[in-house]
């Protein structure tokens, strides 16, 4: 056996890991929508807008819906004190048009 | 067949080279895989959570109609629900019952949710799987709210809500209309806001623009809007958490910069005795090439897949301290396997291509001098 013999397997393994994972994503889309089937059932019998990601603050559980038109969330002065709060991108211009 | 045999004798000569400094090369594998895990783990995580807000999001309000008073989120009475009229294209309407409950034992909000077809009875209530874990209960067990007047109420949980759908359900209560009035006091007609179906989407525009004529005060919100809202905080919480991520590949820039074109006196010493042996410039170069490509490609190839397990296959642990903030209920969720392939070939070619670049140039500029100026 020669001395890249090894690395030369170990290459192979990985790169053949590394295909098997592109080809997987490939074949997701079908996969992935079945899976999501229960959560869009959820999502349409309540009506829900926003994922549980950021359950810290009533605007940042429900980002879609909160009073992006309002500077202050809680009440003048308040400094955004969350963590997902200072994560936020500031609304884009048009982004949320109506009513703002 | 020539060829190939060559760049085998190649190969096994660099490996040999390489083990000869296996502590500084193994410490350089690990931090470059290192630097290609945190950014591909980033580039993964926050484009299969998108693709996912996508595809679920689908499935929510065509519109949200809110009514907002002195500028905030307020209540909306139920005959709004006659003064919208008749608009063509809106195929239903209905008044949602929806709130928070900050619960002090745990210290975690909740969002209540009034889910008439699931026929709860006044006493039950269906929870989100992170409030069972939270605080300890399941089916048959009691959770008890204080209500808006100071009363206690303790409701039964006839069922936790699928752990499959926690992304989404995870801090959810649903209750009975009648329980959701008497607990938050929010009186017979009023709800919070009222949905509505449209089946044409071309239509949401104009009806969004009627809705606001007719009733000044409220601010539809559209699911075009919420899909924008969730793809724009993905994109810039991937910027941010590049920018934070930038000192420490700008430290790698400079050490890998250092190690591949800083050539040490050993270095040079080995490149002037191959040539006196009687190495061509070629092959000192072919030989510096494959050093930087086994390198660069092992460790592209060895962060890319910690990456694809951690995210795809430990729920993206690493990330969860900075998503989760200073809340208590977290959703366990596992995210379908998703890749861009043009992310992927950007981080590969910004990956492997700059060092061995880098490892070239320096070996070009010594191999072409005479190797008895090298080795003096």
């Amino acid at each position: 056996m020669r001395k890249s013999d090894p690395l030369l397997s170990l290459f192979a393994l990985l790169a053949g890991l590394f295909l098997w994972t592109l080809a997987g994503s490939t074949r997701s889309p079908q996969v992935a929508a079945e899976r999501l089937d229960p959560v869009r059932r959820l999502v349409s019998e309540l009506g829900l807008s926003d994922p549980a990601l950021f359950t810290e603050a009533r605007y940042t559980r429900h980002l879609s819906q909160a009073d992006l038109h309002s500077a202050f969330q809680d009440h003048p002065m308040a400094l955004e004190h969350f963590p997902s709060g200072s994560l936020l991108a500031p609304p884009r211009p048009g982004a949320h048009g109506r009513g703002e | 067949m020539g060829w190939l045999r060559r760049q085998r004798y190649l190969l096994d000569f660099i490996l040999a080279s390489l083990l000869r400094r296996k502590g500084k090369n193994l410490g350089l594998l690990l931090v470059y895989s290192l630097i290609v895990f945190m950014l591909a783990s980033v580039m993964l995580f926050t484009h299969a959570l998108k693709r996912e807000m996508g595809l679920v999001l689908q499935a929510s309000p065509e519109i949200i109609l809110q009514r907002i008073e002195a500028g905030r989120h307020a209540l909306i009475p139920e005959d709004y629900l006659q003064k919208i009229g008749r608009l063509r294209g809106v195929t239903a309407r209905k008044g949602r019952l929806w709130g928070y409950f900050y619960d002090p034992a745990v210290r975690a909000n909740y969002t209540l949710m009034v889910a008439p077809e699931r026929r709860l009875a006044d006493s039950e209530v269906i929870i989100g799987s992170a409030i069972a874990r939270t605080r300890g209960i399941g089916p048959g067990d009691y959770l008890t709210f204080r209500a808006h007047d100071g009363e206690a109420y303790s409701f039964r949980v006839r069922e936790l809500l699928a752990s499959d759908t926690e992304l989404f359900s995870a801090d959810l209560v649903l209750m009975s209309e009648r329980a959701f009035r008497i607990s938050q006091g929010v009186t017979e007609g009023w709800y919070t806001d009222i949905v509505l179906s449209v089946s044409n989407p071309l239509e949401l525009e104009k009806i969004a623009e009627k809705l606001t004529l007719r009733l000044p005060d409220t601010r539809p919100i559209l699911r075009e809007e919420i899909l924008r809202t969730y793809d724009a905080i993905f994109s810039w919480r991937q910027g941010i958490l590049f920018v934070l991520l930038l000192g420490a590949i700008l430290a790698f820039v400079i050490f890998a910069w250092d190690k591949a074109s800083g050539l040490s006196a050993e270095e040079r010493r080995e490149i002037g005795i191959l040539k006196a042996v009687g190495w061509e410039t070629g092959d000192v170069l072919r030989m510096k090439f494959w050093e930087g490509a086994i390198l660069s490609l092992m460790a592209f190839l060895l962060g890319y897949l910690l990456a694809y397990l951690h995210v795809f296959h430990a729920s993206a642990s690493l990330f969860e301290p900075v998503l989760k903030g200073w809340a208590v209920l977290y959703p366990a969720f596992r995210l379908t396997p998703v890749i861009d392939g043009l992310q992927v070939a950007t981080l590969f070619f910004f990956s492997v291509f700059p060092y061995v670049v880098a490892t070239i140039i320096p070996i070009w500029q010594v191999s072409v001098t005479d190797p008895d100026a090298v080795m003096r």
